[in-house]
């Protein structure tokens, strides 16, 4: 893990470094001189976020939000570094801190706080640094300068149960959460919701993992599910994740005849899921519920630089807005055709508002589908 | 050469050949070594608030090591110093929510509390080692995480409603002071400073001054000949990983009333416990060591943060220098070796 980082980082740096090696200093020299205040040019709106934990090419979360950035920095014409868009990682929770702080310094014109981990710290600095924008995604932060940015995670959650339900054959299936947190009460309630809105028979075995990055826990859970007669299984559980799609692929090897299936989060996570058996690649993945942070991140780059940045609001991204969704179904599932149906009837619901999906365990008590 | 002024020159022959080592990679794998190190001292100390933030990182490490050190002492390798400090880290909040007192004393109770949260944790490998000679590195190690998961639990049911952080603590309880902020252009900065300088003095007094620092230290040293001299092992054993908890939880107690300010489910360690065991191992296990130790460690962790931004280079190159360098304090006997031969090359 960490030699791949350091192995994606020293790719970026030696691409970002050669170009900009040679003009940074001159060019940061000339924006001294001309005036500390005149930071809001318009040829240059620059854009940085912090990691939290996971780092920058966690497969999930703070990679998505790195691709935003990248799409921004592409879109605008700016290159990685001090003058266009950069990221920092945090190597523990007592960092978010300094790293935001180092960033509101270095006049970046707008700093994301990659995951609510860091709703303290934003808070903390928004109110400190009145004159730098941020924005937290999955916390809410009540602060003149600080956009929140939220997502309906269990509109997702609710198309990838649908799916679920459509692919059992046992009938039993299965959760797998990372921490006890609010973020993943809505995937929970929304995977329940949409399993249910197939058929109510249909059992779901919730488990937690406690943690977002212990793949030999998500493994244990997983091994025990499936050999409970749960055939598909659904995490939101970052890293731990890593190890659901191990059990299940290792399982597919041995019994390339057995039933065995789980769902990916946050990004498109197809590829963690093949198997070779005999030649042949298989996929043990039926689709993953997507959180599109990337878009949610450019998007609102794009608006900050348009000098429409919506400061001490909360934005919310669901389906309608293209910030959640499902990604596309596997074609070995039996049931895809009767799943994207299903899927595609369903969205048109969410989205033009006839349905709306639980966001907490206690709202899907009350909840049917009519 | 006399060992003393051995003892010296290993940590710091440790830390030229770990910075060494570093340059030689950075320069192989293509990156700029002056750059590099420019970035790092800047993000350490150029300016005010950075400076802030180090000393704010290193009170914790110096209790950490402290805490470590005491034990190392007096025999006995506490590698629960992470468990120990998330256990004060929570009483020191607990306390902090939950009471009302007022300024100064509310501080003082939470500090109490965590200290003596750490010492109660670290109780229970103290015991199983004098009554049953357990091995107290497979005990803490064990303890670790159950804290951990106590800890998570604790947080989540009793101290908030099915949240991930606790409220914040208490204006009265906290070490903060805007005083100290304003000095240092809002870094965290936080009055535990000088509870961890207060922590290496009662630690040099204890082991240096006292006759039960005596009788810690010789329990450590050898426990047949301290029995045989009359003196209580087990009650040593014990007192001796008590005192240890106690550096650990006030540790805790700088991260819950100073840095943060609440307490958060974690999902894994915060790693100030085990770079504990690397500080005081870097600084000789002696009070001044810890300090100095800690010092360099703070300033290699927060002037890392600024070094993708302003050189491009990875802040995991200072992991792999603090790596280097325990590895060669661990591996001192080398350069004990290389210091005998040149100081007898210059006899001759």
């Amino acid at each position: 893990m960490k030699k791949r980082k350091f192995g994606l980082a020293l790719s970026l740096v030696l691409a970002a470094g050669t170009i900009l090696g040679a003009c940074g200093k001159a060019e940061e020299e000339n924006n001294a001189a001309e005036g500390g205040n005149t930071e809001t040019t318009e040829d240059a709106f620059t854009v940085a976020m912090v990691t939290d934990v996971g780092g920058v090419d966690d497969k999930s979360f703070n990679q998505s939000a790195w691709e935003g950035l990248q799409a921004y920095g592409k879109e605008v014409g700016l290159e990685k570094g001090k003058n266009g868009f950069d990221y920092l990682q945090s190597q523990s929770d007592a960092d978010y801190s300094t790293n935001l702080n180092t960033l509101a310094r270095q006049d970046f014109d707008l700093v994301f706080g990659i995951g609510f981990l860091m709703e303290g710290a934003i808070k903390e600095i928004a109110a400190q640094q009145k004159e730098s924008n941020f924005a937290i995604v999955d916390a809410l932060v009540e602060e003149p300068n600080v956009v929140s940015i939220m997502f309906k995670e269990q509109e997702a959650a609710f198309l990838a149960g649908v799916a679920a339900a459509k692919a059992t054959t046992s009938n039993k299936i299965g959760f797998l959460g990372g921490m006890e947190i609010p973020v993943i009460e809505r995937f929970e309630t929304g995977f329940k919701a949409g399993v249910a809105a197939v058929n109510p028979d249909i059992t779901v075995d919730v488990q937690y993992a406690g943690a977002f990055d212990k793949a030999e826990v998500g493994q244990t859970i997983a091994s025990s599910m499936y050999s409970k007669g749960i055939d598909v299984i659904f995490h939101a559980a970052g890293g731990t994740g890593n190890g659901l799609f191990k059990e299940a692929r290792d399982l597919k090897k041995k019994e390339p005849e057995r039933q065995v299936w789980a769902i990916g989060v946050d990004s498109d996570q197809t590829a963690e899921g093949v198997v070779e058996i005999d030649g042949k690649e298989h996929n043990v993945i039926i689709t993953s519920a997507l959180k599109r942070v990337d878009n949610a991140v450019k998007d609102l780059s794009l608006k900050a630089k348009g000098g429409d940045f919506p400061g001490g609001e909360t934005i919310t991204y669901g389906l309608a807005e293209d910030g959640v969704g499902l990604a596309p179904i596997n074609e070995e599932v039996a049931a895809k055709a009767d799943i994207e149906t299903a899927v595609a009837e369903f969205s048109e619901k969410i989205k033009n508002g006839d349905l709306v999906i639980p966001s907490t365990l206690e709202e899907l008590k009350s909840f049917s589908v009519k | 050469m006399s060992n003393r002024v051995k003892n010296i020159i290993v940590p710091i022959m440790a830390v030229i050949l770990g910075m060494l080592v570093g340059t030689i990679i950075m320069v192989v794998t293509g990156y700029d070594a002056v750059a590099a190190f420019t970035a790092l001292w800047n993000g350490a100390f150029g300016e005010i608030y950075y400076t802030g933030e180090v000393i704010r990182q290193v009170t914790p490490l110096i209790l950490a090591g402290l805490s470590v050190a005491f034990a190392f002492r007096t025999g006995l390798f506490n590698i629960g110093v992470e468990g120990q400090l998330i256990v004060g880290w929570l009483a020191a909040v607990w306390v902090g929510v939950a009471f009302d007192l007022p300024p100064v004393i509310h501080t003082l109770v939470a500090v109490i509390a965590a200290g003596v949260a750490g010492a109660l944790w670290a109780f229970i490998p103290g015991l199983l080692k004098a009554k049953f000679r357990v091995h107290e590195v497979i005990v803490t190690i064990m303890l670790n995480y159950t804290a951990l998961h106590v800890t998570n639990y604790i947080i989540r049911t009793v101290l908030s409603e099915k949240s991930d952080r606790t409220e914040m603590i208490k204006g009265t309880a906290t070490l903060r002071s805007s005083f100290l902020e304003g000095l240092t252009d809002y870094s965290r900065l936080h009055w535990g400073i000088v509870i961890a300088l207060i922590g290496v003095f009662i630690m040099w007094f204890l082991l240096e001054k006292t006759t039960r620092g005596y009788e810690l230290r010789s329990v450590g040293f050898n426990q047949h000949a301290s029995h045989y001299a009359g003196m209580n092992v087990d009650k040593n054993i014990i007192l001796s990983m008590v005192i240890s908890g106690a550096f650990a939880g006030l540790a805790g107690a700088m991260e819950g009333l100073g840095t943060f300010g609440y307490a958060s489910i974690k999902g894994g360690f915060t790693g100030v416990g085990f770079d504990g065991i690397a500080v005081a191992l870097l600084g000789g296990n002696g009070p001044i060591g810890v300090i100095l130790a800690a010092l360099l460690f703070g300033a290699l962790k927060v002037g890392a943060l600024n070094m993708p931004l302003e050189a491009g280079v990875p802040n995991e190159l200072v992991d792999i220098i603090i790596a280097l360098i325990v590895f060669f304090v661990a591996a001192s006997y080398m350069i004990r070796l290389f210091i005998d031969r040149i100081s007898k090359k210059g006899v001759k």
